[in-house]
């Protein structure tokens, strides 16, 4: 198995500088770094000289990819603005936003309060959507099933935004149950995660209740599911013990992937609920042009994705005593 | 289940549950307000957006600051004994008269400071027992520890010199620093662009990020006479320099401070005067997360300052004077809450959350009402909550542009006739595109038409019939009168393009209009300048771009017709009339004047205005200069927006403005009253949610009886309901 991971994780390495590649090509197809400059140094009395200024102080007075200044070939690739800005990143050092701050520094406080909406987001949701997939499976070609489909159909025809308006109407203001937005410290910060956690797994139910139920239904024609029944067990005992522990990898696949990602934070609730999160950043840094940090979410973003894949693998050796990663 | 808990917890004692503050922001005398945009800045050499000045403003303290009621905007002294004296000189060095513009070579402005002002705490300032300072090298361990400058357990703090404004002025030529205006400075102050030159050498024979002490190197146009007096030798008369006296960049920055935040373990950490300015203001920073709030608290050494006791007729009957000569600041703490959105910020106004708010065209019907007059009031849902409106008229215009270097609508033609007929061309479309309708339509009446580039309460703006612009309005029973379109179509006609056909091509007359990327939302905005156009049968071709495309074609003056905006930074129609100045074209000279504008004898007019103290002649040169705008037409004038705020009945003494931005000092809150409306306005309704919770109840007895049916059945019926789900499946 080690030797399946260190091979994933060598593998890894030009998916990250592909990654990289593209991200740069992208944002410099986009914004010259005069772009960047003019975007830093507002609108009022920018002269070519302080534009100038800016970019040899920031380190974006070289050329983007190749030097042609420079005699041999390696400062020719060396001294570029991609392996200048790329290199250090492999080495976690995130550098410093255009407006001076400590990336790695904003990262790390800004990944408490995403972990904080996404970390109860993802558990209880995970529980609730199998839970109300395995109580459909249960009342299957029921009055209840009928009425579960529709509502779960209903639910994922509703956009996202409409839940968190409507959430903050309800609940923040015709209510006044919840803050309608807003962060807080220790305790205090309770009262503003009830919101947004509601919206978040409210917004994601019906597709993921329907899903965990197609995946219940194709257990429930199995062999083992017919031998359990015929021991005589209950339908519940059916259903949570034996069914559930079948449909696991499927369970696994979609949701271990995504656990690392959490990290990320939700790019509209952090924004609507003014939650000081990684997703936030992420949007005031394209909002803003700010390279630096663009360039270090996306590369976070495809690193803590490949992490996912690969615990994905972990995990059904865990699941499964079958399955060998070799 | 456990979260909820929590949350009653945390809630139960206040009585209200959506509460967005904790208990210990619960004060009595704090002012909740809202951020929308994160500071990049503030550092007050580099900050200049309005996000940053309305953190530094309150906590440093230039020379001057503007009168906070009376209009025009007037200086006052802020840490300066009185206004600075003014010394001209010939190119010799002889004292000269201020009149004898001609002859001046350089001013000198000589500040005299209050003594005995003290910065507020902090560690820069920090000694042991023996007089030695305890943070300017700290160890590793210290650095570890901190986060915050609140995290070193002593603070100090000295008396402000007049060393400290020169060491700021150094600043601007600083190598490492962006200063916006060092450019436009570096113009005016002796010697500033040789000192940027020394400094930077200096900078890359020292070690990266080493602290590079200004007091070390001088500068020929500063000089410090005595602790608090320091002079500044400028070239030529530059009368607006005194406004830029009242803004930050000439704030002091004491050099402990920029030594205690030069130290590299401090900067690895977030922690730089950019970050936690250090100032003599009424105001310091004491919590500083510009993703969530920033929290400014009373600075405990502010010096004495007093509300003022005069003002304009009606202040006193606005309840302006009500607090005249009462010691400053009247709020102890000034809570700012990052808000994104508009609806969170408006609905958390509404229930008392926050003090202020502007009012965004969704929620405009359910705030405001006009009046048969077009007169703006709140409506009665808002005056039952003693909400108020107060407007002002911003300091700004937003107009759209022709590219005088274009052969159709600008100079570009290589004929007399041609440019007269792009003049009239441009004349017509200024009287076809109704910026009355605009106003109504778009901004929800929020503006004013403009007929001029200088905005209301500028020195050399006109009122009434003087300030009517001739072109496109008449005079009548005492109103401008917007022309009738056949007056645009005669001049088209004129132009060349009669009915809107090229009489020489027989070809219709096509115009471009760039525009930066556009939201669904401008589409109608868009259709409506369209059929502007269309009035004259003019075809507009609308060119949207991104904002970084748009000014790039701007810079090299491929737009043809575009629209832009200018915010004043000081009350002075220099500010506004410069942007129209030949030599400060986009095209070729990087300048303002994004039009390209050229006019021989608007910018001889401009190059003596500019030097000239406010007089009647002044003012005769100003209208003369806007008469040949006026005629010539490179703008369409558009409008100058009005600035709605509404306030709660308990925040007082607010007079809107955009100029003077230290105003915080002077606000007032009531916090009885606050406390009481926002219990009143929040009682929590846990009605719906006993009936949700009751619904689902009696919604899950027939499950559970199904439940325990199937439980109980036979095998049988379990496999016809597999047989049933087989099939729908």
């Amino acid at each position: 198995m080690f030797d399946y991971i260190a091979r994933r994780i060598l593998y890894a390495i030009p998916i990250l500088i592909g990654v990289n590649l593209i991200t740069f090509a992208l944002f410099f197809v986009v914004n010259t770094p005069d772009d960047m400059a003019r975007m830093q140094l507002g609108i009022k009395h920018v002269t070519p000289e302080a534009i100038e200024k800016w970019k040899s102080d920031k380190g974006y007075d070289k050329p983007l990819f190749f030097n042609q200044q420079k005699e041999n070939l390696g400062n020719k690739l060396t001294e570029t603005i991609f392996f200048e800005k790329s290199v250090a990143m492999f080495l976690f050092e995130f550098g410093r936003a255009d407006d001076g701050r400590d990336i790695a520094e904003e990262m790390k406080s800004r990944m408490l309060p995403s972990l904080a909406i996404a970390v109860p987001v993802f558990f209880l949701g995970l529980i609730s959507y199998v839970s109300f997939a395995l109580l459909m499976v249960f009342f299957r070609a029921t009055y209840i099933d009928f009425w579960g489909m529709v509502l779960c159909v209903a639910l994922m025809s509703i956009s996202g935004l409409f839940y968190i308006i409507s959430g903050q109407f309800l609940l923040g203001k015709l209510w006044r149950l919840v803050p309608i937005s807003g962060y807080g410290d220790g305790l205090d910060v309770s009262k503003f995660l009830v919101l947004p956690v509601i919206i978040g797994i409210l917004s994601s139910a019906g597709a993921n209740i329907r899903w965990y139920r197609t995946i219940f239904l194709e257990e429930m024609n199995k062999d083992y599911v017919r031998t359990a029944r015929a021991k005589g067990l209950a339908e519940y005992l059916v259903l949570f013990k034996h069914v559930l522990k079948n449909a696991m990898i499927p369970i696994m696949t979609g949701a271990i992937a995504v656990v690392p990602l959490l990290f990320m934070g939700s790019l509209l609730i952090e924004s609507f609920f003014g939650v000081p999160g990684l997703g936030s950043y992420t949007i005031d840094a394209i909002n803003s042009q700010d390279f630096a940090i663009v360039r270090s979410m996306v590369f976070l973003g495809s690193m803590l994705y490949i992490i996912g894949l690969i615990l994905t693998d972990i995990s059904y050796t865990l699941v499964d005593p079958r399955i060998r990663l070799i | 289940m456990s979260i909820s808990c929590l949350f009653l917890l945390t809630s139960c004692e206040l009585n209200v549950w959506n509460n967005p503050y904790s208990e210990k922001d619960a004060q009595k005398n704090a002012l909740y307000s809202v951020f929308s945009e994160r500071p990049k800045h503030l550092d007050p050499v580099q900050s200049y957006s309005s996000s940053e000045i309305q953190f530094t403003a309150q906590i440093y303290e230039p020379p001057l600051q503007y009168h906070y009621l009376k209009r025009p905007f007037t200086l006052i002294p802020a840490t300066a004994k009185e206004l600075p004296a003014i010394q001209y000189l010939d190119k010799n060095g002889n004292l000269i008269s201020g009149e004898s513009v001609d002859e001046i070579a350089y001013s000198v402005y000589q500040i005299t400071i209050v003594p005995g002002i003290l910065y507020q705490p902090h560690p820069a300032f920090a000694k042991d027992e023996s007089d030695q300072w305890l943070y300017h090298q700290l160890s590793e361990q210290e650095i570890a520890k901190a986060s915050k400058p609140a995290d070193f357990p002593r603070t100090g703090t000295r008396e402000l010199v007049a060393e400290d404004y020169v060491y700021q002025i150094k600043r601007l030529a600083h190598p490492r620093l962006h200063s916006p205006i060092f450019e436009l400075m570096a113009d005016y102050i002796i010697g500033l662009r040789e000192y940027a030159t020394l400094l930077k050498q200096v900078d890359s024979q020292t070690m990266h990020n080493h602290h590079l002490d200004l007091r070390k190197y001088s500068l020929d146009g500063l000089e410090v006479v005595d602790d608090y007096t320091y002079r500044i030798k400028i070239k030529g008369k530059y009368p607006q320099f005194a406004y830029w006296l009242a803004m930050p960049f000439f704030a002091p920055i004491p050099w402990e401070a920029d030594l205690f935040y030069s130290q590299p373990g401090l900067i690895q950490k977030n922690l730089t005067l950019d970050w936690f300015p250090v100032g003599t203001g009424p105001y310091m920073l004491t919590e500083n997360n510009p993703n969530l709030r920033m929290v400014l608290e009373k600075n405990p050494n502010f010096h004495e300052e007093r509300y003022p006791v005069d003002g304009m007729p009606g202040d006193e009957e606005k309840g302006l004077l009500v607090d005249a000569n009462k010691k400053l600041p009247l709020i102890d703490k000034v809570i700012f809450t990052r808000e994104k959105e508009n609806i969170p910020r408006w609905n958390k106004f509404l229930q008392g959350y926050y003090d202020a708010a502007g009012i965004g065209s969704d929620s405009f019907d359910q705030a405001v009402q006009l009046t048969g007059q077009g007169e703006a009031m709140v409506t009665q849902e808002m005056a039952e909550q003693g909400i108020r409106l107060e407007t002002t008229v911003a300091v700004s215009t937003y107009y759209m542009g022709f590219n005088m270097l274009n052969p159709i609508v600008g100079d570009g033609g290589s004929r007399a006739k041609e440019r007269e007929a792009a003049r009239k061309l441009r004349q017509a479309i200024s009287i076809a595109v109704d910026y009355e309708e605009f106003i109504s339509i778009f901004a929800n009446g929020r503006g004013l038409v403009a007929h001029g580039p200088i905005a209301p309460g500028i020195i050399g703006y006109r009122d009434g019939k003087e300030g009517v612009n001739p072109i496109v309005y008449d005079w009548i029973d005492g109103q401008a009168k917007r022309k009738p379109i056949e007056a645009a179509k005669k001049l088209l006609e004129e132009a060349g393009y009669p009915n809107g056909i090229n009489q020489e091509t027989g070809s219709p007359l096509v115009l471009y209009y760039d525009v930066t990327a556009r939201s669904a939302d401008d589409k109608s905005k868009l259709d409506w300048m369209r059929k502007q156009f269309q009035k004259l049968n003019i075809q507009l071709v609308v060119r949207s771009t991104d904002y970084n495309r748009f000014q790039d074609k701007i810079r090299k003056g491929n737009a043809q017709i575009f629209e832009w905006g200018w915010n004043a930074d000081y009350p002075d129609a220099e500010n506004f009339l410069f942007l129209l100045y030949g030599p400060q074209r986009k095209v070729g000279n990087s300048g303002e004047n994004a039009a390209n504008y050229d006019n021989g004898e608007y910018n001889q007019f401009f190059e003596r205005m500019k030097n000239m103290d406010d007089s009647p002649e002044r003012q005769r040169l100003i209208d003369r200069m806007v008469e040949i705008l006026r005629y010539d037409a490179p703008w369409l004038w558009g409008y100058h927006p009005k600035d709605f705020g509404l306030y709660h009945a308990w925040y007082q003494n607010v007079k809107p403005n955009r100029i003077s931005n230290n105003t915080l000092k002077y606000f007032k809150i009531d916090g009885d009253t606050r406390q009481n409306k926002q219990r009143e306005w929040n009682t929590p309704v846990v009605g719906p949610v006993l009936i949700f919770f009751v619904l689902l109840v009696v919604g899950g007895i027939p499950a559970i009886v199904a439940f325990r049916r199937r439980e109980k059945s036979t095998a049988i019926l379990g496999y016809i309901d597999m047989k049933r789900v087989n099939n729908n499946v």
